[in-house]
């Protein structure tokens, strides 16, 4: 966030979207990280007098917003697209019980699978929900949105949904400050059964209330200054919400367009209205034909995904192009170069784990965290991942399915964040319905991929504070696990002896890899002590290199050039270590048999 | 003010590319223009090739370079200058650090990298301007301005008085490192003339 004058700062849509939160007088707010939603919730707690945590899940921090709620104050859910899935539970029945508080719930959807695992359309969401959904297109409007979304949410008496893209989340604009409404303050609990508790008797009564709100909504819908006709030209006409507008307006500046900002319900009459107005109508939306499939429920004729893609982002051109082929332009075609995937950190503990698991018989079950990269070459040791969680239950019904030969070929890895988050429940049914598989739990004291946020294992809540730390072996044995194993990842050769055991054992096992991410402040401000290779010992076996270790490189020789430096006459080439990328581990330390990499006072 | 621009920043995660977008971006920002700013987080920052985009002008609708629409690049590493160039068109200009960094396939063996890399771009009639950053910012007497030794570079393309971005130097960077830092951010300005 940066100031450009008095009350216009330079920040990115989840720093607005923050200051919103602060504005609109949030007092609760919880969530799960998650990208690209996460930097809300980060935010949101630097600023005084709103009370902020991450939740073991995105359920949980759904659940806890809807008892702020219930108890007066306003309060506030955030989680990525894919967190929604978890969270739809407690959503589709606070849409019956209505708000007190009121209550926003933001998506954060990643179309073109930036940092996620599927790009799901999360404005289906409101229409199964049946909530209302707001779509900003930009950080500013992101702000007066989230604020508007708590009004309409009270008035209402329903959940409200804001749904941003990685466009809207990661890109910074332009973005004025405004007046703080101050939280309400609740001292006790006030009983409302026939709005709180959702028995079938009560759930009756307010599903038909869901139906007149929603009705309610759609005429509201017609009015509020989200959705806006620009007047131009009527030749072509575009309905659009989100970033799409923003590319409607470029490669159409003279266009005349419907933006909806409120993507459900809709404004039938308006729609109408302006159908009416131009002689062809377009409808431009990223993912799925949402606005379309219920504009021609309307019996409404329109382009839509006849035209537009509907997989991945879209951008100027895609829009340009897809309505007006005959302006396509010729592009510099890509040269091939070798690819620059993200890697493990030099010094990661996830990489000696892999590099084992690289080199047994068994089938890895993954999951979602910075170790899903195990899966890239060279380890390329991780066969499957669905879902935050879903290792341990995949790796379950796989052992199942392949009977008693089956225990010791399959093996489940998950973080120590997302064993919290849903992975344990796997876990209590591997114990319960006895299957043997081995489960490793990447514990490295934080929730990495998404930039180091504190989780219930880490001892520090999301201030900062002092928190329990759940033992995970306690955890791991009260499920009923009774072998459990801690080993220190970095001695790559120990590891491997003990993962071997546990895979071999026909009960559940449970292997805890206990090294801290090395991107933890405490870890980058440590001094480190760089590892070396002693150049004069390596025979080129490319042991070290096989980790993948950003530090670590090869140096092939050219023809007779072994020979001329004392070499063996056949050996290819030798191994060099970068010791300002070191970054102090010894996994390569610990698998070179020739005493080639020593560590020492490099840096 | 009439002048719209889009600049395209590119490199390997952790070389900061975003703070070097950031102070850009002041630049414009102070100069009255309206811009955007693109980025992503997340998987792709570990070490992997990344962009940020940046756009500017009188009003900025899309956050998004078009492919083709790319004015100006800076690159932080010679690769990642070639790996967008659909990105580019003929007369797109390329401020780009004559670093290499080595991908895995080619730290483990796998690839070689690929010799006069930079031709791709010549080849296409793109100006090439390239900047030992690091040797500059080693003159200067302090490596880790090689940011700003970029942001120099790139300066003398963007229509923001040089003043502009001393004064963003001056507000933004800790009291002990401005002169270091004004003495990078001349050194890429003057290389880039």
């Amino acid at each position: 966030m940066t100031k450009i004058s008095e009350n216009v700062l330079w920040m990115s849509g989840n720093e607005a979207i923050a200051m919103g939160a602060y504005e609109a007088g949030v007092a609760v707010a919880s969530g799960y990280p998650g990208t690209p939603s996460t930097e809300i919730m980060e935010n949101l707690s630097r600023y005084e007098g709103v009370y902020t945590e991450w939740a073991p899940n995105e359920k949980v921090g759904l659940e806890v917003v809807i008892g702020a709620s219930f108890a007066g104050v306003r309060a506030l859910a955030t989680m990525k697209h894919v967190g929604v899935n978890v969270a739809a539970d407690p959503l589709f029945t606070a849409a019956y019980t209505g708000v007190c508080g009121g209550l926003v719930l933001i998506t954060a959807d990643d179309p073109e699978m930036h940092s996620s695992q599927n790009e799901q359309d999360n404005r289906n969401y409101a229409f199964a929900a049946k909530v209302p959904m707001l779509e900003p297109s930009d950080p500013s409007e992101a702000k007066e949105m989230l604020k508007a979304g708590f009004d309409l949410s009270e008035e209402l008496d329903t959940p409200v949904m804001l749904r941003i893209t990685t466009r809207v989340s990661h890109v910074k604009g332009v973005v004025t400050k405004g007046e703080r409404k101050a939280p309400q303050v609740v001292e006790s609990m006030i009983k409302r059964p026939e709005k709180f508790v959702m028995l079938p008797g009560i759930a009756r009564k307010r599903r038909g209330i869901v139906e007149e709100r929603m009705t309610r909504c759609r005429e509201l819908a017609e009015t509020i200054s989200f959705n806006r006709i620009e007047e131009g030209d009527t030749k072509k006409g575009f309905i659009t919400s989100g970033v799409s507008y923003l590319y409607v307006k470029e490669a159409f500046p003279e266009a005349a367009v419907l933006k909806l900002g409120m993507c459900w319900p809709l404004p039938e009459k308006k729609i109408r209205q302006f159908a009416e107005m131009v002689d062809e109508l377009y409808i431009v939306e990223e993912l799925d034909p949402f606005l379309e499939t219920h504009i021609k429920a309307m019996g409404i004729d329109c382009h839509g995904k006849d035209l537009i893609p509907n997989q991945g982002e879209l951008n100027t051109a895609i829009v340009r192009q897809a309505i007006d082929p005959s302006s396509k332009v010729d592009l510099f075609a890509p040269v091939a170069l070798p690819n620059r995937p993200p890697n493990m950190c030099a010094g990661c503990p996830h990489r000696g784990i892999f590099f084992n698991l690289s080199r047994m018989k068994v089938f890895v079950s993954g999951d979602i965290g910075c170790y899903t990269l195990g899966f890239l070459p060279p380890l390329s040791a991780m066969d499957s991942c669905v879902c935050m969680g879903g290792s341990i239950s995949i790796a379950h019904g796989m052992a199942k399915a392949l009977g008693d030969g089956g225990h010791d070929k399959i093996v489940s890895v998950i973080g120590d964040s997302t064993f919290i988050h849903s992975g344990v429940t796997g876990l209590i049914n591997t114990v319960y319905n006895q299957s043997a598989s081995t489960l490793i739990i990447l514990d490295n004291r934080i929730t990495a991929m998404t930039g180091q946020q504190q989780n219930a294992t880490s001892g520090y809540s999301m201030k900062g504070e002092a928190a329990h730390s759940i033992d995970i072996e306690g955890l791991c044995r009260a499920v009923g696990v009774e072998h459990v194993y801690k080993v220190n990842p970095h001695d790559v050769v120990e590891t491997r002896k003990i993962l071997q055991e546990a895979v071999d054992l026909d009960v559940p096992s449970v292997v805890i890899a206990e090294a801290p991410c090395v991107l933890l402040p405490e870890m980058k401000e440590r001094k480190t002590v760089s590892y070396f290779t002693n150049q004069e010992n390596c025979v080129g076996c490319k042991s070290c290199i096989r980790l993948g270790c950003p530090a670590l490189s090869w140096t092939t020789f050219a023809e007779g050039e072994a020979e001329e430096r004392g070499y063996r006459k056949k050996q290819k080439g030798i191994s060099k270590i970068d010791e300002i990328l070191c970054n102090d581990c010894g996994q390569c330390a610990s698998l070179c048999k020739f005493d080639a990499i020593t560590r020492g006072e490099g840096k | 003010m009439e002048a719209t621009g889009n600049i395209l920043f590119s490199g390997v995660g952790g070389q900061g590319i975003l703070l070097a977008s950031e102070v850009t971006v002041y630049s414009l920002l102070a100069a009255g223009y309206d811009a955007k700013k693109s980025e992503v987080h997340g998987m792709a920052q570990r070490g992997g090739s990344v962009t940020a985009q940046l756009r500017y002008g009188k009003k900025v609708y899309s956050p998004l370079i078009e492919p083709g629409g790319a004015d100006l690049m800076i690159a932080f590493e010679m690769m990642e200058a070639v790996r967008y160039l659909p990105y580019l068109h003929k007369g797109s200009k390329v401020v780009v650090n004559t670093q290499q960094i080595l991908p895995p396939s080619v730290a483990t063996g796998l690839a070689e990298y690929p010799k006069d890399v930079l031709n791709h771009l010549t080849e296409r009639n793109i100006v090439v301007v390239p900047i030992d950053a690091f040797d500059l910012a080693r003159e200067v007497g302090e490596v880790r301005t090689a940011n700003v030794v970029m942001v120099g570079a790139l300066s003398v393309f963007l229509p923001v008085d040089e003043g502009n971005f001393e004064e963003i130097i001056r507000n933004r960077v800790p009291k002990k490192f401005i002169d270091v830092n004004l003495e990078a951010f001349a050194a890429g300005r003057n290389a880039s003339k």
